[in-house]
């Protein structure tokens, strides 16, 4: 696995990515591009990234041992990258600071997101009020009802958050939205993606500036074992977390890397999320990648008890890695990722967020398999404070 | 020379701007979507832009997206708009286009749709989430790109769109593989009707006019009125009216009303040589 180089020139990741959007929008993603290319490398960008990176969302955070857990297993040596530790409580932020030094500098005076899970719309917030930048988030209806806290704490940041009552009321709506806000009002606005979707560069964007998790994991497990660890989970909707994660790993072959999609009621209730493992090469949201879909092409409405992973679609650097086998992709029910949840916090006194509870979930089925001597990471990309009610709700 | 820019070159001719009206395949009604479809030719419709409904209509505002969901819980799918499409055809010899987003597309397979639509009848098509960068990636991988590139053998149109964000340059590329015609956004948004038009809208549609070599240019998006038809008639050849029909039809306005529309664009696309 060397010399792994994607997207290629045209935005594509082997097959998939691409640029499938109304051409009103090619010369704002092309503009996007070339600034971005540029800015990637410049001395100043990149100081003023870290520097809000690490005096302002506080990174780095920490890789902790998870005594208990590992004790609990007697497998593999856990650590969990502590990405909940982050200012607004998810790995969201990191790519937030990114686009938005990137959005001042293309003069953008307003800013519009999408959110699932509301984290994305809380850092994109965030950031909107740090920079004084007008900010629309579109967030569907039945995540406004199950994420409350996030919805408040974005007005609160002084952000508008414009509820979208078509289709499933999830994710993809919002992100639909989004899209067509983006197509009418390109010129002043810059679209913040919350994930490593939609059309090229977006998927790359995203990715080099969640790749973050990854580059910290290496140096601190490095410091720790003097080692690469063996195994490194993580949970998938869009993928942003799992890729920050596992691109910097790519190429260490003898890390086994695992991403663990949401299966809802499970992946043969037709209820889920579990894109790469029941889904099919499609086109959606910009890009050609896996999607849930009938046998029309429609899109198929999903669903999952973590908002944020309550997605047809995947990124498309995902559905690359699928294909390669680099990258092996599994699915926790809403009631393992419970499971996960009273687990962490248990265990550990961490409360994670759904979506990473999934992850967590994944060590029950496969780290008896595991050997002392393994290492196993887990991404916990959020914290689950703003699940409350969702997880009381669900108490047996 | 392709069946549609023929066509609309005839009617040119003869001083008349080319009307194409957009309707929501199977919307509000399958059953008798047929006989409305021929009304609305008769109401002085040249051409039908036949929309395949989408889930997910990224380039559509809340009324076509609305119309495309009640489309689609009425069970309507390819074959449906196929078998629509071949039937408005036996009773007319104006041109279908059809709309239709990537995915229903691609899941139908490209060579089969190709063979299908042209085995109905249909001349030409729009892919709003192919644009030119994804063109040949999308229509790739069969004897169609063969096909495309052999313009003798080709009987279905893939018309492409300019925006007010297409740079000059782009606009060359899009009239040199564009066939039928051009499509021309007229406004930086979704579909949607809009009731004023900016003088940056009139001043676009002259600089895209201007610009095309190669192909007919039909205006589309926000276009509702008459006066609409008048004012941007002399940067045009013929101009698209969706919103404006579908919103008819969902405010549940009689037929004949709708129909009225209809014929009240048609009288100002004939008129409007005259201004």
């Amino acid at each position: 696995m060397n010399n792994y180089n994607y997207p290629d020139s045209n935005g594509k990741f082997g097959q998939y990515g691409g640029k499938f959007v109304p051409e009103t929008l090619i010369s704002a993603l092309n503009e996007l591009e070339s600034i971005y290319l540029k800015l990637k490398i410049d001395p100043l960008f990149i100081a003023d990234y870290e520097q809000l990176q690490k005096e302002y969302n506080g990174r780095p955070t920490p890789l902790t041992y998870a005594e208990r857990i590992t004790e609990h297993y007697s497998g593999a040596k856990i650590y969990l990258k502590r990405e909940d530790l982050c200012h607004t409580g998810a790995h969201k932020l990191n790519n937030a600071i990114g686009q938005i030094l990137i959005a001042k500098k293309l003069g953008k005076k307003r800013i519009i997101a999408e959110t699932g899970a509301g984290q994305h719309g809380v850092a994109t917030a965030t950031v909107c009020a740090k920079f004084g930048l007008e900010c629309v988030v579109y967030m569907g209806e039945t995540d406004i009802e199950r994420q409350k806290p996030n919805v408040f704490r974005m007005q609160l940041l002084g952000a508008e958050v414009r509820p979208v009552s078509s289709g499933s009321k999830t994710l993809k709506d919002a992100t639909n939205e989004a899209i067509r806000d983006w197509v009418s009002n390109v010129e002043d606005t810059h679209y913040i993606i919350g994930s490593v979707v939609g059309p090229h560069p977006y998927p790359m964007i995203v990715r080099d500036f969640q790749s973050i998790i990854g580059i910290e994991t290496r140096e601190q497990i490095f410091l720790a074992e003097n080692k690469l660890p063996n195994h490194i989970v993580a949970c998938v909707g869009g993928g942003s977390n799992a890729i920050g994660m596992f691109y910097p790993f790519i190429e260490d072959e003898n890390v086994s890397l695992i991403g663990v999609e949401a299966a809802g009621f499970g992946v043969n209730s037709g209820k889920h999320c579990a894109t790469l493992t029941l889904g099919e090469p499609g086109i959606f949201q910009g890009m050609n990648t896996y999607i849930l879909q009938d046998e029309n092409g429609q899109i198929s409405e999903v669903h999952s008890i973590s908002a944020g992973l309550d997605y047809p679609g995947v990124g498309p650097e995902h559905a690359l890695l699928k294909d390669m086998e680099r990258v092996k992709y599994f699915s926790i029910t809403d009631e393992e990722a419970l499971k996960g949840v009273h687990l962490l916090t248990r265990l550990e006194g961490i409360l994670p967020a759904l979506e990473s509870a999934h992850a967590v979930a994944y060590l029950e089925k496969f780290i008896r398999t595991t050997s002392k001597d393994e290492i196993v990471v887990v991404n916990i990309s959020g914290r689950g404070d703003k699940d409350l009610s969702t997880i009381i709700d669900n108490l047996d | 020379m392709s069946y549609i820019s023929e066509y609309i070159d005839q009617l040119n001719k003869k001083n008349r701007k080319a009307l194409s009206i957009f309707l929501t395949a199977g919307f509000p009604e399958k059953n008798n979507f047929i006989d409305f479809t021929k009304n609305v030719l008769d109401a002085g419709a040249d051409m039908i832009e036949l929309g395949i409904p989408f889930s997910d209509p990224l380039a559509d505002g809340p009324v076509i997206q609305t119309s495309s969901k009640i489309a689609l819980d009425n069970g309507v799918n390819l074959k449906d708009v196929f078998a629509f499409s071949e039937a408005i055809i036996a009773y007319s010899n104006k041109p279908i286009i059809l709309m239709g987003y990537a995915n229903p597309i691609r899941k139908y397979g490209i060579k089969n749709f190709f063979n299908d639509a042209i085995n109905s009848g249909v001349k030409g098509l729009i892919v709003p989430d192919v644009p030119l960068e994804e063109y040949d990636s999308f229509f790739s991988n069969s004897e169609l790109q063969k096909n495309l590139k052999q313009k003798h053998k080709l009987k279905l149109d893939v018309i492409l769109l300019t925006t007010p964000t297409s740079s000059d340059e782009r606009i060359q590329e899009i009239d040199t593989k564009s066939d039928g015609f051009v499509y021309c956004v007229s406004v930086v948004g979704t579909t949607g009707i809009k009731n004023n038009f900016s003088i940056r809208t009139q001043n676009n549609l002259r600089r895209t006019y201007s610009l095309l070599k190669k192909n007919k240019m039909m205006i589309g998006f926000g276009i509702s009125k008459p006066e609409d038809v008048i004012n941007f008639s002399p940067y045009c050849d013929g101009v698209i009216v969706g919103s404006r029909i579908i919103k008819s039809l969902l405010d549940g306005d009689k037929p004949e009303d709708t129909l009225k529309i209809i014929s009240g664009l048609s009288a100002a696309c004939e008129s409007s040589y005259t201004y």
